[in-house]
């Protein structure tokens, strides 16, 4: 096993533990929030994807490329949008009733 | 290591560090919003970085440009529309759908890496055969579930004769596609199998599972996200996507864990034995229990006259639309100063705290809202229990052996002073048992539609008190 992966086992391995360790804290009450924002954590794959349209040669690489691209960046900014869309819904107090422009339930 | 070099491999750290910390601040409502701000940063801040990697290299194309910006701005435009449009009730579909995108792009990322031409080490090529055969699970398995939920695809379990046995070819492929992949990395033949199996895999995992268990099913597949964007990280050797990887992974790993406890069901049994198809309920009404039926203008007495009162919403109530109702209903209590508070059982929807987002939509202040933990306590003191749309989790034979739900964690409803569930008929819940809570002589039952049962009993809660 090369010192490169081990590394990045290692890696791995802490990043999970820390997970465990600070997701666990999270309230019942916020679960939904709490994956889609982890939703839009692995999101980062984004990163991956511009490295590839970096390198990319040739019809396939660059077809390969957008649709890396565009799963990536729906991923990143429709999860971040709609946790915090959700997130806003969660007041502690409501002195003035919210008007509610979408869908009346 | 470059200067350069050294200061991009900083900010990804920062970045990492940036998620962590914005999970950490959603450990409270009040900080939440904040630290799904300083995650979304810390993304920002990453793919910057990246973009300023790509003009420092100054290897990417003229093309290459134009497909990175239009595949950004497609993806962000469909990413912004679906987030800005879609109904709370909608939730879990739409998490499938960023599941199902997330593990794809993370699979397209190790299909790349082993078709550019450089080969790839033996433990590169592992990672990256992990990598697609989860991303691709994890793609058609998320649609499949979206479907279902949308109601695109039936949401009982579907079996077809075979089911089993093409399962079991589908995952002898994978793993046979796989080790000759690691073999032979770069075989075209061995990618193309790899990938069809795991598509295939992906459909006939989650085809046979029922509506019901979809919480289980949305946060496995979660787990199986992180855990594809975190081997991506492997492959490609970039610590931050492993991190962010392993978070999400822990997360989907913890939420399932949850759910299944709160269903009763083991986790090894889901993966293994297929999810839910042995339960279906028994046909047939229950035994003629004696209940005590009551009116909507009995129970507005009961409430109008309670100092504590606790709603316990189950799925029945988001399918009925209305969660609006009951907040109307606590708020018009609450003007009477009554202690109002709701409930809520972790199965409560169809995906983890579900039923907090629905409630908190329709201007349920969230110190309002209890988690079984919380709540149990709190019914020993409690005038009126009101129960919608909720079954199984409030039937006290979960706390005996020997039935289905045997060992389920439940709502101590029956501790409450006075119960009344507003139910349409005498149905069975999921399980297929009868309810001992409703012949409790403290129970009584409104039979009504959810909406309808709660809406007469604000109008006559409103009637009563002037």
């Amino acid at each position: 096993m090369s010192a490169d992966l081990m590394f990045d086992l290692t890696v791995f391995v802490l990043s999970l533990l820390v997970g465990f360790e600070v997701i666990s804290k999270v309230p019942a009450t916020l679960h939904t929030p709490l994956m889609s924002g982890a939703n839009s954590i692995h999101g980062i794959v984004l990163v991956g994807a511009m490295l590839i349209a970096g390198t990319a040669h040739g019809p396939a690489g660059y077809l390969l490329a957008f649709v890396a691209m565009a799963f990536a960046t729906a991923n990143v900014v429709g999860g971040y949008v709609v946790t915090d869309r959700m997130l806003g819904m969660f007041r502690a107090r409501t002195p003035q009733p919210r008007q509610r422009s979408e869908d009346p339930a | 290591m470059s200067a350069f070099d050294t200061a991009t491999r900083l900010v990804y750290l920062a970045a990492a560090a940036g998620f962590v910390l914005g999970l950490h601040l959603m450990n409270s409502p009040a900080t939440a919003r904040r630290g799904n701000q300083l995650s979304a940063a810390a993304m920002a801040v990453a793919v910057l970085v990246t973009g300023a990697v790509l003009i420092h290299d100054d290897s990417i194309t003229a093309v290459g440009v134009v497909v990175l910006l239009a595949g950004a701005a497609f993806g962000g435009a469909v990413g912004l529309y679906a987030a800005r449009g879609v109904a709370m009730t909608a939730m879990p579909q739409l998490v499938s759908l960023f599941n199902a995108v997330g593990g794809a792009a993370a699979a397209l990322l190790a299909v790349n890496d082993l078709t550019d031409g450089t080969s790839a080490g033996t433990s590169v090529a592992v990672t990256a055969a992990l990598d697609i055969l989860i991303g691709t699970v994890t793609f058609t398995g998320s649609l499949i579930a979206a479907g279902k939920l949308q109601g695109w695809i039936p949401s009982q379990p579907l079996v077809f004769p075979g089911a089993r046995a093409l399962t079991g070819v589908l995952a002898a492929g994978f793993l046979g596609g796989g080790c000759w992949l690691v073999a032979a990395p770069g075989d075209r033949v061995a990618l193309v199998l790899l990938v069809l199996c795991g598509l295939g895999f992906g459909v006939t995992m989650v085809l046979p599972i029922g509506g019901a268990d979809m919480p289980v099913v949305i946060s496995l597949l979660n787990a199986f996200t992180g855990t594809a964007v975190a081997m991506a990280g492997f492959v490609l050797a970039n610590p931050v996507l492993i991190i962010a990887g392993a978070l999400v992974g822990a997360s989907g790993t913890i939420l399932t864990k949850l759910m299944a406890d709160a269903m009763n069901r083991s986790i090894p049994s889901i993966i293994v034995g297929g999810f839910g198809t042995g339960d279906a309920p028994s046909v047939g009404t229950s035994r003629d229990a004696h209940v005590r039926e009551v009116s909507a203008d009995d129970v507005a007495i009961q409430l109008a006259y309670a100092s504590k009162v606790m709603f316990v919403p189950g799925y029945g109530l988001a399918a009925a639309q209305a969660q609006h109702q009951l907040a109307e209903l606590g708020q018009l209590l609450e003007a009477r100063g009554i202690e109002v508070s709701y409930a809520i059982h972790p199965v409560a929807g169809r995906m983890p705290g579900h039923m907090n987002v629905l409630l908190a939509e329709a201007n349920v202040p969230y110190p309002q809202l209890q988690e079984m933990d919380e709540a149990n306590p709190e019914f020993a003191r409690t005038d009126v229990a009101l129960v919608v749309g909720a079954n199984d989790v409030t039937n006290p034979v979960a706390r005996r052996p020997g039935n289905p739900i045997s060992g389920m964690p439940i709502l101590d409803v029956d501790q409450a002073r006075a119960v009344v569930v507003i139910k349409r008929s005498m149905g069975h819940g999921y399980a297929g048992i009868d309810n001992e809570l409703y012949a409790d002589p403290r129970t009584g039952m409104l039979f009504a539609d959810a909406r309808r049962g709660i809406t007469e009993l604000t109008a006559a809660v409103k009637t009563l008190v002037g």
